[in-house]
């Protein structure tokens, strides 16, 4: 009990982040578990988004710029797919790999290119940027808010998947391309469907992950995008569930091992986690069975 | 119904389908049968779109669809049992009958009721996930999800492969019962017996070329068809 009296900053600044790396995390499931693909350039989605909110709201008012970024970062994502994705629908595994790979960088450059490379600002937005105190501690609204806001849009996405058309559509893409467009399903807009809700939620994360850490640069994708990445491997790739715990589990670990004062080890541990997990459990704690497509 | 007209297909680097030409019309029980890589399972896939074909001419109801793809294809009313049934392993028996209609808005209770009255197993078992389904079931789920898009053509895929021979008397049957209600029918089967049975008109085809024709009758009786599919 006075482990957690004395680590409740931790804990609470671990859940946070740990939810915004679900939100990310769940981006990256989903498209695996539709294409079979790890969308390296989901991360500097994620980046841009940021980039987004600070220059839009250097002209908007927050309440309509928050629309706004969460609007473009889902049609930056919906281009990415048609543009580096679809058109390499047939060609070997490999080779969409490699596309996603460039197409981070790409999304890299243009933010370095944009920004020279300076780190920027994030916008103060009202209320979730407030400052609380709990206990003997204080914080920031937005640590208190995400959880709720990530369990709340993973609920709805659940029941989106479970109970919709378009959410049958996806588990029946999901596994088996062919007999689904036997059925009549348009396999390209499930697809696009999949990277709209990846980038809506990326683009959430972005604002409660910003908020936080007040800073945007050109790099600021890479490190949660990888967390958020081996999150999701964790869960077994392709569940959101796994995803979703996955993510709370690397969050939560990170910020007590920096309450332990071995900060300069939080990102070796979550590193570390993904090797054993590869090592003793390679599908993840939820992962398929079958890894490969029938 | 359906005209196809010297299809060549190339699949898998060689040419599978060398210049093929037969007809379905409208009501009717067609049948191909052949060997195992005669090439028919690549002409239905030509039909549905699933590969390109290399020349040739596919009219369905009057209308040239060699080159659409499988999108514009199913929604003219054609659908594919596919070979080894390929139910969707982790959606409920409910919900394969459910994206059998995904390009229905209307309502799908009377054709759920409708599937569910020819395979009362299916129903038994409705919120089973499909995969848990033994073959003949797994192939019952395949033909009602089948219909669920009310085709006017159905074409089938091997139906009765890998299942036991009271199961796939039953499946026949209900072939029958299908046809009987309006719906035209394009089988592949490397069970002739059968096939032959049902049919209206059956073509036999040998290595990507149809070497004989005739109605199903015809076709029991013809000598080297018994010799070489019958085993009689």
């Amino acid at each position: 009990m006075d482990f957690f009296k004395e680590n409740l900053p931790y804990i609470m600044a671990g859940i946070s982040v740990g939810g915004q790396y679900a939100l990310i995390a769940i981006g990256y499931t989903m498209v695996y578990g539709i294409l079979r693909l790890i969308n390296f350039a989901h991360g500097e989605i994620f980046m841009a988004s940021g980039f987004m909110m600070v220059y839009l709201s250097a002209v908007l008012p927050w309440y309509i710029a928050i629309p706004t970024v969460i609007v473009s970062t889902v049609l930056l994502g919906f281009i990415v797919e048609r543009v580096a994705y679809k058109p390499l629908r047939t060609a070997p595994r490999m080779s969409i790999m490699i596309s996603a790979i460039g197409i981070s960088y790409l999304i890299q450059n243009v933010a370095w290119y944009v920004t020279s490379g300076l780190a920027k600002q994030y916008p103060v937005i009202p209320w979730i940027s407030n400052t609380v105190t709990i206990g003997n501690s204080t914080t920031k609204m937005v640590t208190l808010a995400t959880p709720f806001l990530t369990l709340f849009l993973v609920s709805v996405l659940v029941v989106l998947i479970k109970y919709t058309k378009i959410g049958m559509a996806m588990r029946a893409v999901s596994r088996d391309f062919e007999t689904s467009q036997l059925m009549g399903i348009k396999i390209n807009s499930v697809i696009s469907a999949t990277f709209i809700i990846g980038s809506f939620l990326a683009a959430v994360g972005s604002v409660l992950y910003f908020s936080n850490y007040t800073t945007v640069t050109p790099i600021s994708g890479a490190m949660p995008g990888l967390k958020a990445f081996v999150a999701a491997v964790f869960g077994g790739i392709g569940s959101i569930p796994g995803a979703v715990l996955g993510a709370f589990i690397i969050g939560i670990s990170e910020n007590i091992i920096k309450g332990l004062g071995w900060t300069a080890f939080s990102d070796a541990f979550t590193f570390a986690l993904l090797i054993i997990i590869l090592v003793a459990k390679p599908t993840g704690l939820f992962g398929e069975k079958s890894t490969d497509k029938v | 119904m359906l005209k196809v007209n010297d299809l060549k297909v190339n699949y898998g680097g060689i040419e599978a389908v060398k210049g093929v030409s037969f007809e379905v019309p409208e009501k009717s029980i067609v049948t191909l049968i052949g060997a195992n890589g005669a090439g028919k399972s690549t002409i239905l896939r030509s039909i549905s779109g699933l590969v390109k074909p290399r020349s040739g001419k596919i009219v369905f109801l009057g209308e040239e669809i060699l080159g659409l793809g499988t999108e514009a294809i199913i929604p003219k009313g054609i659908t594919l049992v596919p070979e080894g049934r390929k139910i969707f392993q982790d959606l409920s028996v409910y919900e394969n009958l459910k994206i059998g209609a995904y390009l229905r808005k209307d309502d799908l209770t009377d054709d759920i009721n409708m599937v569910y009255d020819l395979f009362p197993r299916l129903k038994e078992r409705s919120w089973q996930m499909g995969g848990t389904l033994s073959g003949g079931e797994q192939q019952m789920l395949a033909v009602g999800r089948a219909l669920m898009s009310r085709p006017k053509l159905l074409m089938m895929d091997e139906p009765s492969l890998g299942l036991a021979p009271l199961i796939v008397r039953d499946i026949f049957a209900i072939i029958r019962e299908i046809n009987k209600q309006g719906v035209t029918i394009l089988l592949i089967e490397q069970n002739a017996n059968m096939a032959l049975h049902v049919a209206d008109i059956g073509y036999v085809m040998e290595t990507g070329r149809i070497t004989l024709s005739g109605n199903g009758k015809e076709l029991m009786a013809n000598d080297a068809v018994k010799a070489a599919y019958l085993g009689t």
